[in-house]
């Protein structure tokens, strides 16, 4: 496997989407989605830190309207998109947007802290061009995901056991994992497990792995 | 994969154009067979096709900034007297309806990117109608265009906020570019000078969109890119070749774009960005 940032000609020819731009608009939409996915449910407050270039020019864009579309959901292509701040009010997802003064490490940068009752989490995603995006950051770890790899991000408490029990999982169910990194706050405070996978369906792996103790959220995306 | 045009020629040597070389390269990365592959590209075609049939039936931008000049030069291509060639101005026409619909928040196929939707779709709806292409010899140029853009976007890039607009417009252009050598029969060695000769002419090109929207300048960007692919194709075909070669010409448009100060990297900062025109653009939209 080489380390390109872009894989598929489909990263080049595409994605269809609504319009005007594909790292401010598409990539946006899509980095909103997955913040959705790796959180597993509709925020009630959403803080979307915009830096650099999205920080001055996102209204131009519809950055904006497309990181909260992919918030509620909707992929780049959808029609509603345009209506997205209208829909999230109605649904009581508050949303508040702060463009930052400070340099990012990439251009196009944004920090989603997503909230629901007393479950907080601090999301960072880049869009690097194309439509295509990265995760950067969660809750503070340095992490790197990629799209268009089956990714399985999961957040565990940091005590013996739970690694082995995840991959026993995937041996059980016969999932090659490709590759694996597991970061710690520190010692048995929160941890951070990405494994990337050679399987496309997962969801009997992702029942089996939300069971096992001092898991606390399982997320899966390609 | 491939990770340099020139290991995309070796490739596509081996499997007989670029065209199969990246259709294999897709099959084994994304685990899909060719009928799904093929069938994605039709889907993102066909986007293309009615978004040119959309603009050309005249649009307005969401901001009422631009629009309708693709419609304009649909009129004028009724008459007899324009100068250049009738397939240049109709590649440029669909150039010119495809971001005039992106700016309208309407449906596209970023191709690279959105702002650049319309070089490559522009001048492929273009060499349909010049050629009579069917939908396998479509999908041959859009293999073609994606396989060079590909090269491009993992040693430079293609994102205006990274690289300038060379990264967007010179993208899209030099694929497109690629493209019409690949279906008007050249080999894969001039779809590579092709790509080489265009993209030299686009080195340093900024991105300064007047009021940090896709608008101005983009859309008549993407015209001219369009018209530039077809020039360059032709250079490609004649057998005029780039003295520094097509790789070389990559690197050196990385570190172009790395060079560039940010205020020429899609922050409105710069350029015709803020011409006395340009911002009071701006304060009309903003407030």
């Amino acid at each position: 496997m080489s380390n390109n940032q872009f894989k598929s000609v489909f990263d080049i020819i595409g994605p269809v989407m609504v319009g005007p731009s594909s790292s401010h608009t598409a990539g946006a939409a899509r980095i909103g989605k997955v913040v959705r996915q790796i959180f597993g449910e509709q925020p009630e407050t959403v803080d979307i830190l915009l830096y650099e270039s999205f920080a001055k020019t996102y209204r131009g864009h519809g950055t904006d309207i497309a990181i909260v579309g992919g918030l509620l959901g909707m992929e780049p292509d959808d029609p509603r998109l345009a209506d997205s701040l209208k829909i999230a009010y109605e649904n009581k997802m508050e949303v508040l947007f702060v463009p930052k003064k400070e340099a990012a490490e990439h251009p196009n940068q944004v920090t989603l802290i997503v909230k629901k009752g007393e479950r907080k989490m601090r999301v960072t995603g880049i869009s690097i061009g194309g439509g295509n995006i990265q995760i950067s950051e969660l809750n503070g770890f340095k992490i790197h995901i990629n799209m268009g790899t089956p990714t399985v991000l999961i957040v565990h408490q940091d005590v013996p056991g739970v690694i082995a029990e995840v991959t026993d999982v995937f041996r059980k169910l016969n999932i090659n994992i490709a590759t694996m990194t597991d970061s710690r706050a520190a010692k048995g405070e929160q941890a951070i497990m990405i494994l990337e996978i050679d399987e496309r369906s997962t969801a009997d792996a992702l029942e089996k792995i939300k069971k096992i103790a001092n898991v606390h959220n399982v997320s899966f995306f390609i | 994969m491939f990770n340099t045009i020139e290991e995309l020629i070796e490739r596509a040597n081996h499997w007989g154009s670029v065209t199969e070389a990246m259709i294999q390269v897709e099959m084994t990365q994304s685990e899909t067979s060719r009928e799904e592959i093929l069938a994605h590209m039709k889907k993102n075609k066909d986007v293309m096709f009615q978004s040119i049939k959309k603009g050309v039936g005249g649009v307005t931008s969401v901001t009422g900034l631009t629009g309708g000049d693709a419609k304009k030069m649909h009129d004028y291509l009724g008459g007899e007297n324009f100068l250049s060639g009738k397939y240049i101005l109709t590649a440029v026409q669909n150039a010119i309806a495809v971001n005039e619909v992106n700016a309208q928040m309407g449906l596209i196929c970023a191709n690279p990117t959105a702002g650049s939707a319309g070089v490559a779709a522009g001048v492929l709806a273009a060499v349909t109608e010049q050629k009579q292409l069917n939908e396998e010899q479509q999908l041959q140029f859009l293999f073609t265009a994606g396989a060079f853009g590909l090269v491009i976007a993992n040693n430079a890039s293609i994102s205006g906020a990274a690289g300038g607009c060379q990264a967007e417009i010179g993208s899209a252009s030099a694929m497109a570019s690629a493209g019409l050598v690949e279906i008007s029969g050249g080999t894969p060695e001039q779809c590579a000078q092709a790509v080489a000769i265009t993209l030299k002419n686009m080195l340093g090109l900024i991105c300064d969109p007047v009021a940090g929207l896709v608008e101005v300048p983009c859309v008549k960007r993407n015209a001219l890119g369009a018209s530039q692919a077809y020039v360059s194709a032709d250079m490609a075909l004649a057998g005029i070749t780039s003295v520094i070669p097509p790789d070389e010409v990559i690197k050196a448009m990385h570190k172009v774009g790395m060079q560039m100060p940010s205020i020429f990297k899609e922050t409105a900062e710069g350029g015709l960005a803020v011409t006395p025109t340009g911002k009071k653009i701006s304060q009309k939209i903003y407030g």
